[in-house]
């Protein structure tokens, strides 16, 4: 199967700070991919990238055969503009550590604005449509809050179900519960796991949840200085892997969750 | 017909560039009558009696929202015919009363929010310390509070200094009264008068990069002092 | 000596809207000024930017009766265009001024708005128009509110100043007042004043609960 996003040869720098040091990555159409590693490793760096917030120094990012950050005009390569932005980045959405919500919006219209402005939706529809995701996340009673009556689980909940009803095809979840009180966490991994258990789509998740990165994850990369030091299934990563710094990683973090 | 001269340009400059010594001197002594009755105000609307306070804000308020111009012509038309305090003052004695007293109104709000600024655990901690009450606003309170106010009060001077060409309206010989004179007699108003903004941005403008550095920097320290908390924590 | 303050209010009356009609098409137009200027000086284009710079910091580096008279001396020579009248010279140097001051509140204010809602905004495929007008100005000028309520009264002081190019305001008539009666100088002024801040209590109302209601949007 044909990939949906390719990561060819990616360099990404922050003035001296060479962040990422050539990314090679294939994510098929369906896949849940965890990505895991220390601290400052560049984790977050490469979905950032994939949603473009950040552009790479070096390298192609392809987006269901489209090259992201560069386009064709009369056969040479530029700088994508914000049109070609646009079109290819229509079928990602993210989910931010912070939340992100609209402060000046009720939870309802979080979702109605972009399906309106964006997919041009007619109004009625986008409610129905947004009713339904904020159903499925369990906030029905919730439409005309505003995110600041909300606990941090719950605006949490508000921002997936805002990603969700543009459809995109690829999920990013930027350490989505480390924001969170520790009671709240669960809430939140509940609904990504019925995600990944029902759609389709592809789910790129950066976490420090690894109990749960490991369970629903098809594929765990371990990012160590800028490189994917390791990948595989959460069985090859953890269990067989001899990778001493992913060795180290890991019991650091057993001892932490101790 | 020549719309701009040079010729002008260059002459009339030293001229106008004299009356920079009353502009600069009007700016400082009101200034400092407002830096001083700044103070006043604060005093006069804490004291214990609540409607005394009360009519001592409208008053402030009121010379606040009203123009400056007015209180400068008040000051110096009207004051001489106010019975029993009546008397005439100087032009820049005028002036230097109006604007004073003007932007006094604002430096009081300066100070306001500077001594709020200080966390009321400062006051506790004082009074559990058993300070004096000079001692807590010499030693805990005023260290804290006014160095925040240091841009806020520079942004103020910049600003006065931009009204005192308001005092050329009462004679008080000042670049901008020079300036208009000169162009009475020549009949060239433009170059003395670009002469006159031209002053007027060179002073203000590196004064105000000046201030927003500053400010930009009290910023810094305090989101560092927030931060340090936050670890503490 | 109340019934000839009440008389003086009477005959000053008469500028009252040459006064009030200066200040609210310039408080309007400076608005538009600092929405152009505000937003032109975080636009990528270096000459946009660089153009709406200098006006900002030459005409708050300068000062508004500078301004005035260079404007109502300067324009008609230089250009060789009439403003139409005095009251267009007044209003528009009130307009450039205070618009270059109120521009810095614009631009502020947009800046301070949390990067991740312009973030949130593109993850949802939102064009930068729609970014601007849906997500960030809209929680910028609940910022903006405080601000500009101080400016209008800023700009009602302001007006005080056409008296100068010979406009018939408020100002105008207590100078024509205390001349011919010279005894009654100290009323005629203090009910010149008086009137200022009748018209300023309004803008003073509004910019109190302009704070108010800008500090609710903060907290949330």
């Amino acid at each position: 199967m044909e990939p949906i996003v390719q990561y060819k040869e990616i360099h990404k720098s922050f003035g001296d700070t060479h962040v990422l040091k050539g990314i090679n990555l294939d994510i098929r159409p369906t896949e849940k991919i965890a990505i895991i590693g220390p601290s400052g490793s560049g984790k977050t760096t490469i979905i950032r990238l994939l949603m473009t917030l950040e552009e790479p120094t070096d390298g192609d990012i392809y987006v269901a055969g489209e090259n992201l950050w560069k386009m064709d005009v009369k056969g040479k390569k530029k700088t994508a503009n914000e049109k070609h932005l646009r079109s290819v980045r229509k079928d990602i959405g993210m989910v931010f550590q912070h939340f992100n919500l609209f402060p000046h919006k009720t939870i309802l219209d979080n979702c109605v604005t972009p399906l309106v402005q964006v997919k041009k939706m007619k109004k009625d529809e986008a409610v129905d449509l947004s009713k339904q995701m904020l159903d499925r996340v369990g906030l029905s009673d919730k439409y005309e809050a505003y995110p600041s009556n909300l606990s941090g689980g719950q605006k949490q909940r508000v921002a997936m179900a805002r990603a969700l009803v543009m459809k995109p095809k690829i999920m990013l979840f930027d350490e989505v519960t480390s924001a969170l009180d520790p009671e709240l966490v669960g809430e939140v991994l509940q609904v990504i796991r019925d995600l990944a258990e029902h759609d389709e789509m592809a789910m790129i998740l950066v976490t420090h949840e690894m109990d749960f990165a490991l369970e629903i994850a098809d594929r765990v990369l371990f990012l160590d200085d800028g490189v994917i030091a390791e990948s595989g299934t959460a069985d090859e990563v953890i269990n067989k892997s001899d990778n001493p710094r992913l060795q180290e990683f890991l019991k650091r973090f057993r001892k932490e969750e101790v | 017909m020549t719309y701009w001269s040079w010729e002008t340009f260059l002459e009339a400059f030293p001229i106008i560039f004299e009356g920079l010594k009353i502009t600069l001197g009007l700016t400082v002594v009101s200034y400092l009558l407002a830096l001083t009755a700044g103070f006043i105000w604060l005093i006069l609307e804490s004291t214990p009696s609540r409607v005394f306070n009360f009519i001592i804000y409208w008053i402030r308020e009121f010379i606040r929202s009203t123009p400056p111009l007015v209180q400068i012509f008040f000051l110096y038309f009207a004051w001489p015919m106010v019975p029993y305090v009546g008397t005439s003052f100087t032009p820049f004695v005028a002036a230097m009363l109006a604007l004073g007293i003007h932007f006094s109104t604002y430096i009081s709000e300066v100070y306001r929010s500077g001594i709020e600024s200080v966390e009321k655990g400062q006051w506790e901690a004082s009074t559990a310390l058993n300070f004096s009450t000079r001692d807590k606003w010499m030693k805990i309170v005023l260290p804290q509070a006014l160095p925040p106010t240091i841009p806020m009060l520079g942004n103020y001077l910049i600003i006065l200094f931009k009204e005192v060409p308001l005092a050329a309206t009462i004679g008080v010989v000042g670049i901008l009264s020079i300036a208009r004179s000169y162009g009475a007699q020549t009949w060239s108003y433009i170059e003395p008068l670009t002469i006159v903004a031209i002053l007027f941005l060179v002073l203000s403008y590196p004064s105000a990069l000046l201030i927003r550095a500053l400010e930009n920097k009290m910023n810094r320290r305090f989101e560092k002092k927030q931060k340090k908390v936050k670890v503490v924590e | 000596m109340f019934s000839s303050g009440v008389n003086i209010l009477e005959y000053l009356s008469q500028g009252a809207w040459t006064t009030i009609s200066i200040f609210l098409v310039s408080t309007l137009l400076a608005f538009i000024m600092a929405f152009v200027a505000g937003l032109s000086r975080l636009v990528k284009n270096p000459l946009i930017r660089g153009f709406t710079t200098i006006y900002v910091e030459i005409f708050r580096g300068t000062s508004l009766i500078v301004q005035l008279f260079w404007l109502y001396y300067a324009v008609p020579m230089l250009f060789n265009i009439n403003l139409g009248s005095n009251w267009w010279v007044g209003v528009i140097a009130i307009a450039l001024n205070y618009g270059a001051y109120m521009s810095e509140v614009v631009r502020s204010s947009i800046l301070s708005i949390d990067k991740g809602q312009t973030e949130a905004g593109i993850a949802l495929n939102l064009s930068r128009f729609q970014r601007m007008r849906y997500i960030i100005l809209p929680q910028a000028l609940r910022l903006m509110l405080p601000e500009f309520g101080n400016y209008s009264i800023q700009i009602l002081k302001g007006t005080a100043l056409v008296s100068l190019i010979g406009l018939t305001d408020i100002l105008y008539y207590g100078d024509i007042y205390r001349s011919s009666n010279l005894s009654e100088g100290p009323m005629a002024y203090m009910m010149v004043l008086i009137m200022y801040f009748i018209i300023a209590l309004p803008l003073i109302w509004l910019s109190k609960k302009g704070e108010k209601i800008s500090r609710r949007g903060v907290a949330s």
